[in-house]
């Protein structure tokens, strides 16, 4: 117990003309039950004010502080300091904008994607509010919102090839929030709506298959199979229309 | 600086302000959020248990109607609440429930036949009926007659809110995340809208609205220890505070929950207790049961906690880097019962705190949980003071939940609130024509402007924001925390006044081009302390005890002297909030009596002046 971890912070201020990239150096004594939700707050309170990174509800259910964590991306709140080595590097996730230091734009990003993929029920059927609810087999439900846990913290964008190639990409998440439309009978999108948004490069097609979504969700969601499945009714729809040929 | 026009302006994009948002924008109105996160990560997200709605589906919650949870409401309130308001909600929760299923959230259903359930680790049986297969279920939850609280899993909170935000993107509702609304602008008469400032530049952005909400949820951040999330430092009660004539409803109503885990505050379940955990002191000695021979841990919440603190200030709690606490046994429970009933607590334990609580004990203190008080409003959200302003949710004193508010009453209240004050929002903006005034713009901005420039330059002194914040923390947790009285509350106001005073002499001791984080923390701190100082000052003038809020030298409830809700207000040139008090609801469709739990110690009200009436016909 008792021991003195050492910190490798990368800082950056893009709002400064002056700030160049770089790593800094920070000291901390370790206790139990540190995780680094204590440990940044405590380096922020004590020896450097100007330390920027993202914090919400510190209990692992808003997605707000994804960052590499000595190179792979994920949770802050949720890593204990006890499951790493004395030296502790952290990064800011990349592919999303930096605002500074460990603190990225991931809320833009998310907003435009779910604009773009119409992340919603598309339905024609108007709520009438005196009506009973529609009935719905309680499995179902759970297997929706079993791809509904996903938080976007941005953590399988950070760890695709594909994003880090390719600004266009709709990721991972993408492909699961539609997953999750797809298997939910409100939603009356039919095949090829789906087809017009995820049918492509950009989309399903897109996917290299290095499997580094799946591995960092901190949700252990299971992506690879919502990829799968998605591009498996994709391609067949193509095939149907003649596309692939 | 850039000026944004708008329709209506959301400050603060959870629940509350996202649903308000989409009435407004569903009627064709121009519709802004401003959130200090991404909206998906608002606290809404982190209630995980449920929404109370009497939809009356599963057959543990059959004979329910809103007449029956309209009752659970009031006497849950200890007849604190606005009756005709609780009425609304009980009767409106289950449509909007519906509405949300229609709008995608996975409502757990009705599955036909016969099935388990534990309660006070017995196990019991029920059979669901075939013909409610496949309909909203519902679980139990503490203060209710039945099993009313409609759920997505353990995951209730984030899956609404994903589905609100995805009707709020569908209807064209414009999100500016990472800004923080930092002053009103107002004429005395009219709110116009908010100055902000950006969180990703540090710049100043006007906001100009014909109506404007305030939805920036509870201020748990003014205690040491909560469970709220970090964002939750009571943004959009300061700015109206502020304004020096916009009250505070009942701010020393304020609920504690007792295993908030040290050193996040996250909370474990009362179901550990409920199952057969038991607490221990830093000898290891199961203490309860010599405060509370009869119901031991199972006094309900507020006892736990009251007794807790007694124990801990009797020197026995288990010192720690992050404070006193007291240690959460369930080991005896073994390990099938703990990795599969109570999975979500194993969870916690493993992965924020590195104990395992089948083999170790788990670090527990009495914890703030959620604040029934907030910004006054009528019943139709339309704030107290000025035209043109609403609130809702959390943030807002409405008030369905008087002193003490039912779990799944507040997750249930965000949207229902929504729905509710949103069309009255949209039927002021049909009927009302605004002219802006450009002179109350330019005050606004000048305010603020000043505001920064002063603690940047440090023109009224040298003092620390954060060691002015950490004080704070310090006395609401020793002098109003859960166990009051009038010495404390004293020592209490006393002490904050003093920080208070040295809070406007804040500077920043660090420059940063852009978005300092140190500004953002040195903005809150004035506006923090008004809310210790409304929640100390109306604790101590409070000479009863009244729901969560327990004085140890008034214990019974006085419905003769005290029958009434608290509003405070900050006025200008005043060190102490002026506190004024109103009749908490216009009608007695429940007239007062006991609660039917805890201790009747009421001295009882002249019931020939109350305005008691009969259920109203719909």
């Amino acid at each position: 117990m008792s021991r003195t971890l050492t910190f490798e912070i990368f800082r950056y201020n893009p709002m400064d003309p002056d700030s160049k990239p770089h790593m800094q150096t920070y000291e901390l004594d370790e206790y139990d039950s540190m995780t680094l939700f204590i440990a940044l707050n405590r380096i922020r309170e004590e020896q450097d004010p100007t330390l920027q990174f993202d914090f919400c509800c510190r209990a692992g259910i808003c997605g707000a502080c994804a960052m590499v964590i000595n190179g792979r991306p994920g949770l802050a709140c949720t890593t204990q300091t006890v499951k790493l080595p004395k030296k502790i590097t952290l990064h800011p996730l990349p592919v999303f904008k930096l605002i500074g230091d460990l603190s990225v734009d991931t809320g833009t990003w998310f907003q435009n994607v779910n604009e773009k993929i119409e992340s919603w029920i598309h339905t024609q059927k108007e709520f009438d509010p005196k009506a009973i609810e529609e009935r719905m087999e309680n499995a179902l439900a759970n297997e929706i919102f079993e791809l509904d846990r996903c938080i976007q913290c941005g953590c399988c964008i950070a760890a695709c090839g594909t994003a880090r190639m390719r600004e266009d990409f709709l990721g991972a998440y993408s492909i699961n929030r539609l997953a999750r439309f797809y298997i939910d009978p409100r939603d009356e999108r039919s095949d090829q709506e789906f087809y017009d948004i995820i049918g492509s490069d950009q989309g399903v097609f897109g996917c290299l298959g290095l499997l580094g979504c799946e591995d960092v969700c901190p949700k252990e969601i299971p992506l690879i199979d919502q990829l799968g499945m998605m591009r498996r009714k994709m391609a067949l729809r193509s095939l149907r229309q003649g596309k692939c040929s | 600086m850039e000026i944004i026009y708008t329709d209506v302006l959301c400050i603060g994009a959870g629940l509350a302000g996202e649903r308000v948002a989409i009435e407004a924008a569903s009627a064709g109105f121009e519709t802004i959020c401003l959130s200090i996160v991404p909206p998906r990560r608002s606290h809404s997200a982190a209630a995980q248990g449920g929404m109370q709605a009497s939809l009356g589906n599963s057959v543990m919650g059959e004979g329910d109607n809103s007449d029956v949870h309209f009752e659970d409401t009031v006497k849950g309130s200890d007849w604190g609440a606005d009756q005709e308001v609780a009425r609304i909600f009980a009767d409106t929760a289950p449509i909007v429930m519906r509405e949300l299923a229609h709008w995608g959230v996975p409502w757990n259903r009705v599955e036909a036949g016969k099935d388990f359930y534990f309660k006070g680790g017995k196990k019991f049986e029920k059979e669901e009926k075939k013909e409610k297969h496949g309909l909203i279920t519902a679980r139990a939850f503490g203060g209710t007659a039945k099993w009313r609280t409609c759920y997505t899993a353990d995951g209730t909170g984030h899956a609404v809110l994903y589905t609100v935000d995805n009707k709020a993107t569908e209807m064209g509702v414009k999100m500016h995340d990472r800004t923080q609304a930092e002053i009103l602008i107002h004429d005395g008469v009219n709110c116009y809208g908010a100055v902000a400032r950006c969180l990703k530049t540090g710049k100043l952005r006007a906001y100009i609205a014909k109506a404007t909400l305030i939805a920036t949820g509870g201020y748990g951040r003014i205690y040491k220890a909560t469970t709220n999330a970090v964002i939750c430092d009571g943004g959009g009660q300061a700015i109206c505070l502020d304004t020096g004539i916009i009250p505070m409803g009942n701010p020393e109503a304020v609920q504690f929950h007792p295993t908030g885990t040290v050193p996040t505050d996250i909370l474990v379940t009362e179901g550990c207790r409920g199952d057969g955990g038991t607490l221990l002191d830093v000898n290891e000695y199961r203490f309860m049961p010599d405060y509370e021979p009869d119901k031991q841990e199972l006094a309900s919440r507020d006892v736990v906690s009251r007794r807790m603190t007694q124990h801990m200030n009797k020197g026995l709690g288990v010192k720690s880097p992050y404070g006193d606490h007291l240690w959460l046994d369930i080991r005896h429970l073994g390990e099938k019962h703990i990795t599969t009933k109570l999975r979500e607590v194993y969870d916690i334990c493993t992965q924020f705190l590195g104990v395992n609580p089948i083999t170790g004990l788990i670090p527990v203190r009495p914890t703030q949980h959620y604040s029934m008080g907030g910004i006054r409003t009528d019943k139709d959200g339309a704030v107290y003071g000025l035209k043109g302003l609403f609130a809702a949710g959390e943030a807002a004193c409405w008030d369905m939940h008087g002193f003490n508010r039912l779990g799944g009453n507040s997750l249930a209240e965000t949207v229902v609130a929504g729905k509710v004050i949103g069309e009255k929002v949209v039927e002021f903006l049909k009927g009302t024509e605004v002219k802006f005034s450009t002179s109350s713009i330019d005050d606004a901005v000048s305010k603020i402007q000043e505001r920064i420039k002063n603690l940047e330059n440090g023109k009224n002194g040298n003092e620390n924001a954060l060691d002015i914040r950490n004080a704070m923390q310090e006395i609401m947790m020793q002098d109003v925390g859960i166990f009051r009285n009038e010495k404390d509350l004293k020592d209490g106001v006393d002490k904050l006044l003093v920080l208070a005073d040295r809070a406007k002499r804040i500077k920043l001791h660090s420059s940063v081009k852009g978005c300092n984080p140190e500004m953002t923390l040195a903005l809150r701190v004035p506006g923090m302390l008004k809310l210790a100082l409304c929640t100390a000052y109306g604790a101590l003038m409070r000479t009863e005890s009244r729901g969560a809020h327990t004085r140890e030298d008034y214990p019974e409830r006085n419905d003769r002297d005290w029958l009434n809700r608290t509003l405070a207000y900050c006025e200008e040139g005043k060190d102490l909030p002026v506190l004024k008090y109103e009749d908490p609801t216009p009608v007695y469709e429940l007239p007062p009596g006991h609660r039917g739990y805890g201790e009747d110690l009421t001295i009882p009200a002249d019931m020939s002046k109350l305005n008691i009436i009969k259920k109203p016909s719909n």
